[in-house]
């Protein structure tokens, strides 16, 4: 039998704000253990939560970017359970009145536009962390995430297979940090995602009973997730049996997943509308005032350096994944004079490779786009070669030093004079008149020869297509 | 000494007839004397009082402060209140001082008042008669044997004893309005948000709301004028001025229109009460007031819908007592489970486990249609009833509780029949108006309390009505046998 596979997504976005969703508590990562929770995150008796602005903020750039319904009055619900890292004993989120509704995304897998739907969008508090490590049999609570606002973006069931559930977590990820609503950091949690995962036989109209795997937070372990859990399920029903609906972890160790919970098992949160919150209320002249604010976004961005800077769809897409990258390359391009191919192969070729060996981001860059776009300038007006500039790269790297500074200082100016040129060619043949005979000979690859030695001479500096003209002229005698 | 009213104080305060410190020694003098019987002092704040107080002689010798500089009072134990426990009346909080102040507390603290200590309460603030406390009951100062009503009986009986010239309450169904009757005392819960409610440990937060109780309309003024106001870490607290409280005291009232609720006055109200509460009306009346008869159609279904709402917040508000944090944990738990159940098992009295069950089954797959939404609308329903009667009249008035103080021990293991002792107050709560209590009679030498209840925030306009009938009365200047003696 032919399987589909139906997945669906829940995204959770950690929002870039300075404080908690709902204290004055920091949010930054890495603190030491409760170092970041005030009494409202330690849910001391008495305190009450109050709205971070913020955030309300970047749940409506979201939906802005996606194109969907943004709730003129959204509601914070509570959803009732008990867990140590949970110390209200509840969690504040959003559950029948979201505040972003139906909207859509466009994803592309094997050169084919795929629209994804997105459900709905809704703001929540995070919970603390269970650290069952270093405690001997004990549990130690770490409140310090307690409170993070997160965006919780659910996706229809729209996706096929693994490929698309990728591409659409990717196209997300980038979308996210294009408005600058998440800083995408998927190590430190601040984008989670969960899986739903189903089958049923081609050509089927009902789902099939889904699995919800939980916590992912690399592509690659989404990917083999999902590629393992298609795998259990279509093994479960071809020997008779049926799926479970589930909560299944994803092992990365065994990449296997197993069940933490059932149907059954699962808690029955009695959502309420929270009496100490106000409705969210977004007014006319919030969306108007967000709109203006949404940056060009991952697509257009694309479309327009295809056709700006004339680059060919797979460079558009390299480089418009991140927008720092995108704003590095556009501000690279301008220094260097408009040379916007050549831009574009250093920076996804040499800078790419050096931020990848050093482990930095495109922000951390050691080279500004400035002195970049300098140095390909005079790659572009020949006053250095290609291979000059890669020795002038990783001087400019170490250093503050401009292309220029670096060229003159070090004497790498690329030797394009002709008289300079033909004089060291004239002593080159008078030394090698044997190969100059086998030259004349036919043997025409013997030009390789005198290209190697003069260079060696030059250190490289010999103007290559001068030197292979005159070399040329030369040697035919 | 005793009955000085808050301006009589103050005046002799910036006379230096007395000190701060004379005037908080001679009220910490009348809790060490009458309290013993009472109970209504759970915790004593002693030393720190007197230090206050010595602060507070300083800005009266400056001219500074205002009416309130130097006054002692009593804070309910609901309130946090930075180094001194807040325990709610609970074995729960028991241990837990709160490293805070509520923003009522820090109000008047900033005018220089002079917390003596905190009340005793019902646990959690559920209950109608202060036996669901955990330090035990308090005894209602006019008869020994009779409770003080409940949530904030601790509060009312210190007031009505003179422990104290002030005391704080709250108010979700009735907490100020009925103990103040059964003391015969004036205590106000004003609009829903005109207190914060930061730092007042939460029952049901769409409900609660913070008062005053004193032995005058013109002091429970003074008081409640000082913890109003607009706090921007409570979300529901509204930003909106607070008027002078004290501004329209001595405004006449003639002309004015008093609502009389038919369905109030039913064959249902004790006849002893009903004879008092007419009587009181029959002053008003006399003050130039009109007397109208209104409907308030759904005013019935408050009490069902009240029990649906109020246990729905409060299973969630008092999710976080889970021995995990704060407060009590049992011994020795064997996993998390134990924990939470032992804890919570331990740490919580009946009454309040009841209302956390009713709470989450309500709330529960399947039955919150049923239950916590007809509730909610149920709630609209009464709301608009009041704001249809307010189109037609400037204040209503009933009787505050469907009965005088009853016996220690009679309805405890009646818990409907207590809920019903909440019956005209209630619905008050569920649609955020303020509403009052003031002492407008004996029966059988208990007193019996009028309700007032007035339009959102006219609280001014409720205690200009309650002050012109304090003018022509003086059933709120009564003291109970036993404790008029100077100590």
């Amino acid at each position: 039998m032919q399987w589909e596979t139906v997945i669906g997504l829940e995204i959770h976005a950690q929002l870039a704000t300075k404080s908690k969703i709902f204290s004055g508590a920091s949010t930054a990562y890495g603190a030491d253990a409760n170092t970041q929770a005030c009494a409202v995150d330690l849910a001391l008796p008495g305190t009450l939560p109050v709205l971070n602005e913020q955030a309300v903020r970047f749940a409506v750039k979201f939906g802005l970017a996606i194109g969907a319904h943004i709730a003129p009055y959204s509601v914070f619900a509570r959803k009732n359970y008990f867990y140590p890292d949970l110390p209200k004993g509840y969690q504040t989120s959003q559950f029948d009145k979201p505040i972003v509704g139906l909207g859509e995304l466009d994803i592309v897998v094997d050169g084919k536009v795929k629209t994804i739907g997105v459900t709905r969008a809704h703001l929540e508090e995070d919970a603390g962390k269970s650290l069952h490590e270093d405690y001997q049999g004990m549990t130690g609570v770490d409140l310090n995430r307690a409170g993070t606002p997160l965006l919780e973006i659910v996706s229809e069931p729209d996706m096929r297979s693994a490929a698309e559930a990728i591409a659409y977590v990717k196209k997300l990820h980038t979308l996210v940090q294009y408005l600058g609503i998440c800083d995408g950091n998927m190590q430190e949690g601040s984008f989670r995602c969960d899986v739903n995962v189903s089958v049923r036989p081609m050509g089927q109209e009902e789902f099939g009973t889904r699995a919800e795997i939980k916590n992912l937070n690399s592509f690659r372990f989404i990917e083999k997730a999902v590629a393992h859990e298609v795998e259990r399920q279509i093994d479960v029903i071809e020997s008779g049996g049926s799926v479970a609906q589930e909560t299944r972890l994803y092992d990365a160790n065994k990449d296997e997943t197993r069940s933490m919970r059932s149907k059954e098992e699962a808690n029955d949160y009695r959502y309420f509308p929270c009496p100490d919150l106000l409705p969210v209320e977004i007014t006319a002249e919030l969306l108007d005032e967000m709109q203006r604010e949404l940056p060009e976004l991952p697509e257009a961005k694309n479309q327009r350096f295809q056709t700006q800077y004339k680059l060919n769809g797979y460079d558009a897409d390299v480089l418009t994944t991140q927008r720092a990258m995108a704003d590095y390359y556009e501000a690279a391009v301008k220094s260097s004079g408009g040379e916007t191919k050549l831009v574009a192969n250093w920076v996804m070729g040499e800078l790419s490779a050096g931020l990848n060996k050093e482990n930095l981001a495109i922000e951390a860059a050691p080279v500004s786009a400035e002195r970049l776009g300098g140095l390909v300038k005079r790659i572009a007006d020949q006053t250095i070669s290609g291979k000059i500039a890669k020795q002038v790269l990783e001087l400019m790297w170490s250093s503050d030093d401009n292309a220029d500074t670096v060229i003159e200082r070090e004497g790498l100016k690329q030797i394009s004079d002709t008289g300079a040129l033909e004089k060291m060619i004239d002593e080159l043949m008078a030394q090698n008149m044997l190969q100059v005979k086998q030259y004349r000979a036919g043997k025409t690859k013997m030009i390789g020869f005198f290209v190697g030695q003069l260079m060696k001479q030059t250190q490289g500096k010999a103007n290559p297509q001068e030197l292979n003209k005159l070399l040329q002229e030369k040697l035919k005698g | 000494m005793y009955n000085k009213s808050l301006k009589e104080l103050s005046t002799s305060l910036r006379n230096k007839d007395f000190s701060s410190v004379e005037l908080s020694q001679y009220f910490l003098n009348r809790i060490k004397r009458f309290d013993g019987e009472l109970n209504s002092v759970i915790t004593s704040n002693e030393k720190a009082a007197l230090v206050a107080a010595v602060e507070a002689d300083k800005r009266l010798q400056s001219g500074d402060g205002n009416l309130l500089t130097g006054i002692p009072l009593l804070h309910k134990d609901i309130f946090c209140t930075a180094g001194l426990r807040a325990s709610c009346g609970s074995k729960m909080l028991d241990n837990f001082i709160a490293p805070y102040t509520a923003t009522a507390v820090s109000k008047l603290e900033q005018v220089g008042v002079v917390m003596l200590g905190k009340t005793n309460m019902d646990e959690f603030a559920m209950g109608s008669s202060n036996e669901t406390s955990f330090y035990g009951g308090v005894k209602n100062p006019w008869d020994l044997n009779t409770v003080p009503g409940g949530s904030s009986g601790g509060s009312a009986a210190a007031v009505a004893a003179r422990l104290a010239p002030i005391a704080s309450g709250t108010d979700t169904g009735g907490s100020i309005r009925q103990p103040a009757a059964f003391c015969g005392v004036t205590g106000i819960k004003p609009t829903y948000g005109r207190v914060s409610r930061y730092g007042m440990i939460a029952f049901a937060s769409s409900l609660d709301q913070a008062g005053t109780f004193a032995k005058s309309a013109e002091d429970a003024a003074i008081m409640l004028q000082a913890m109003s106001g607009f706090d921007e870490k409570d979300s529901t607290s509204v930003d909106r001025p607070v008027d002078d409280l004290l501004a329209n005291l001595g405004d006449s009232i003639k002309g004015l229109t008093v609502g009389l609720p038919k369905e109030f006055f039913t064959d249902d109200l004790d006849a002893g009460i009903r004879e008092k509460v007419e009587e009181a009306i029959d002053t008003i009346k006399s003050a130039g007031a009109n007397i109208k008869e209104i409907s308030l159609p759904n005013i019935n279904l408050s009490v069902p819908a009240y029990y649906v709402v109020a246990p729905a917040e409060c299973s969630a508000n008092l999710s976080r007592f889970d021995g995990v944090r704060y407060g009590y944990r049992c011994d020795s738990p064997k996993d998390l489970e134990d924990l939470y159940k032992r804890s919570r098992g331990e740490g919580f009295g009946d009454e309040v486990k009841r209302r956390i069950m009713i709470g989450a089954y309500v709330l529960s797959a399947g039955y919150y249609d049923a239950y916590y939404k007809k509730a909610q609308q149920v709630r609209r329903l009464i709301k608009n009833d009041f704001v249809e009667a307010f189109k037609e009249v400037d204040i209503i008035a009933s009787a505050t509780a469907p009965s005088v103080a009853f016996s220690a021990g009679e309805k405890k293991d009646d818990p409907v029949s207590m809920y019903l002792s909440d019956i005209f107050t209630i619905g008050v709560n569920l649609a955020g108006l303020p509403g009052m209590s003031v002492p407008c009679g004996f029966v059988d030498n208990k007193p019996v309390g009028m309700q007032l209840i007035g339009n959102y925030f006219a609280e001014s306009r409720l205690l200009n009505v309650a002050h012109q009938y304090q003018q022509l009365t003086d059933w709120h200047l009564a003291v109970p046998t036993g404790f008029g003696e100077e100590a």
